[in-house]
């Protein structure tokens, strides 16, 4: 890995290049809601040892398999809530630093 | 080639034709003022709604290959090859809220590729080149091995040659859908989508319901299935290693790589094609919610493996190669079951199920190529009519290829480098989906943990042994933590837990990239500016900052 200067070749017009630092234009505006945390929920699937058994069986199937596919409504509910309690903050395009919680980098 | 089942092959054949038609009628469909410009050739003019969203991503993600691949990998391997429904439904949770913002900041600027965001927000052209490289890399042998799940079902159909005469009807098939994919660019493979997705659902639902009536309920398959996994190898006598249930040692494996297929699956540059496509934020939500109903569908499918188990079936040898084609077992448990013209619908929809992914593989690939090195490196002032062109050029050269790749070289090289693609993809995560959060990481730091990542990736990739097929390297994806060794240490000595390589060198990328970047701010190293804004993140359609759709210069 080099840290030369000259590697960089920058184009002025498109990216106007900055001392020391990445500020340019910069900013990432990070927004967040607590109902994102929903999203969380649906990786709980990934601790494989609470579902890894054979019964109770449901129409012949392993318990192993019908919870994962259960699985699959409860990760479209917490993705459906999370959308639902979110759609009306769409479009804050003016006042982006009055209603958020997050804070720009 | 006398046992041609000609019900089947003519009925493949007219729904091959007729969708042949639909791509190159495609170009016509909601077209825009110019074809001439990538907005419209490789993103359909950045438009699509719900519905087509729908089924291009959803005939772009869940391949040919998959629903070839997963259920053979259960019929090989019993539970681990389940891990492709835990991996779909995670997946969406988690790219959710990133996906958006990348919606957003590419529809501000107007960039086309992962590759084109990287350039914006780092000013950087070796980490964006790199960027691009690793995804052209990567996708290349995913679109040969759509080839390898079309071949299955021409195999089952009974053409099964050796040699050049062998391969010639995939080679028209792939001709043909080169010619419309240059012709009408992403709107061929989004209208096929309809067709293929519909074909597949049908075929599947049908396949779920019946074959557990015919072969004696689900309870009875399982239990067959646990027999026939665990029973001793007739040859070595060993007793088998499969089990409907996970064992202590490969649990991990399953959670990780799960985890890490979904990290990696909106990183690849084909499922970006089809996000970018889309008209709005709203489009993507509500997408999101419901793609699942693919990922219950690739479940249900997974479980035909055991069905296949159940049902006795023996894999077709390969006249090629002399060995048994494990794809081929759904198609031939269709062909067994089904009667010929219900088969011949499956495979069908298998077969356009190739070409829905290979062409938007294609496209992203000419996309990358095209904006980040033509257009970065060889000539500076293209045009956006030379870059459509270039474009389309691009794609024919890059299936072509993956043909040449299925012709001339075993295709158990386009599988292992698909393996491997889906861990050096994986790598390109701090730069793509970190950066879409934070600028805080130099971009310097982050070509460091590239090659970290990249480098380690292939290391243990390559001294996984596949004891089942005797392989020696490149022998799967499951890394046994015994071998962990970090320059000669090695911190879970002993242990037979397996884990996921994908997953274990992406936190040494991440860390490397922390490490580096903590050092050269402390030492200023100059890093590139950041073309985008906050507010980019959050752009939505409608809004007066949107760059023009295929604008003239």
């Amino acid at each position: 890995m080099t840290t030369d200067p000259e590697e960089f070749e920058p184009d002025p017009l498109r990216h106007p290049v900055d001392e020391g630092g990445p500020k340019g234009v910069g900013g990432s505006d990070l927004r967040f809601s607590p109902w994102n945390l929903l999203l969380l929920v649906p990786l709980l699937m990934l601790i494989t040892v609470w579902y890894n058994k054979d019964s109770p069986r449901l129409f012949g199937m392993p318990f192993f398999y019908w919870f994962q596919f259960v699985y699959v409504f409860v990760g479209v509910a917490c993705v459906w809530i999370v959308y639902a309690t979110t759609k009306h903050k769409g479009r804050p395009r003016a006042d982006v630093n009055t209603d958020e919680n997050g804070a720009t980098r | 080639m006398s046992n041609i089942n000609w019900t089947e092959l003519i009925i493949f054949t007219v729904l091959f034709v007729g969708v042949a038609g639909m791509g190159f009628w495609a170009a016509k469909w909601r077209s825009g003022s110019t074809m001439d410009h990538l907005d419209e050739w490789g993103l359909g003019g950045r438009k699509f709604g719900g519905w087509i969203t729908w089924f291009l991503v959803g005939g772009d993600l869940y391949t040919a290959y998959t629903f070839v691949a997963v259920p053979a990998l259960v019929f090989g391997a019993g539970a681990m090859g389940f891990f492709a429904l835990p991996y779909t439904v995670i997946l969406y949770p988690i790219v959710f809220l990133p996906v958006l913002r990348l919606w957003s900041v590419s529809r501000v600027h107007g960039y086309v590729t992962p590759a084109d965001f990287v350039r914006g927000r780092y000013a950087n052209r070796t980490l964006a080149l790199l960027i691009a490289i690793t995804g052209i890399v990567a996708t290349m042998p995913y679109i040969a091995l759509q080839l390898v799940g079309l071949e299955a079902v021409l195999r089952t159909i009974g053409i099964n040659g050796g040699g050049i005469a062998g391969h010639l009807p995939l080679f028209i098939a792939f001709l043909v859908l080169a010619l419309y994919t240059f012709k009408s660019g992403l709107r061929a493979p989004a209208l096929i989508a309809f067709v293929k997705d519909i074909l597949i659902y049908i075929v599947i639902i049908v396949a779920v319901i019946y074959l557990p009536s015919k072969l004696g309920g689900w309870g009875h398959i399982f239990d067959t299935a646990q027999e026939k996994l665990t029973a001793p190898n007739p040859t070595t006598g060993k007793p088998g290693t499969g089990s409907i249930l996970l064992n202590s040692n490969n649990q991990l494996q399953y959670a990780t790589l799960a985890l890490g297929s979904a990290l990696a699956l909106f990183l690849y540059p084909h499922s970006v094609t089809g996000v970018l496509a889309s008209r709005g934020r709203n489009v993507l939500k509500k997408n999101m919610i419901a793609l699942p109903a693919y990922s219950f569908l690739l479940g249900l499918l997974a479980l035909l493996g055991y069905a296949a188990l159940t049902a006795g079936v023996k894999p077709i040898i390969n006249a090629a190669t002399g060995k048994g084609d494990g794809n081929t077992i759904v198609p031939v448990l269709f062909h067994n079951e089904f009667s010929d013209w219900f088969a011949g619908v499956a495979f069908a929809a298998i077969g356009i199920g190739a070409l829905v992914p290979a062409a938007i593989m294609s496209i992203a690939a000419a996309n990358l190529w095209t904006r980040n090195i033509y257009k970065e490196y060889i000539r500076k002032d293209a045009s956006p009519k030379s870059e459509a062109k270039q474009a389309k050029w691009a794609s024919l050269v890059v299936k072509l290829g993956a043909v040449a790749c299925i012709l001339f070289i075993d295709p158990q090289f386009s599988i292992d480098l698909q393996l491997i693609g889906g861990v050096i993809i994986l790598q390109t995560l701090p730069t793509v989906a970190i950066a879409l959060y934070t600028r805080w990481l130099h971009s310097w730091a982050l070509v460091a943990g590239w090659v970290v990542g990249m480098g380690w990736g292939l290391l243990l990739l390559y001294g996984i042994p596949n004891p089942a097929s005797g392989k020696q390297h490149f022998g799967g994806s499951a890394l046994t933590l015994d071998k962990l060794s970090i320059f000669g240490w090695h911190p879970w000595a002993g242990s037979t837990l397996q884990i996921y390589v994908g997953f274990v060198v992406l936190i040494a990328n991440l860390l490397v990239a922390v490490i580096v970047t903590v050092i050269l701010r402390a030492t200023k190293t100059k890093d590139g500016a950041d073309a985008t804004a906050g507010s980019d993140y959050h752009a939505d359609e409608g809004d007066a900052e949107l760059k023009e759709i295929a604008p003239a210069h």
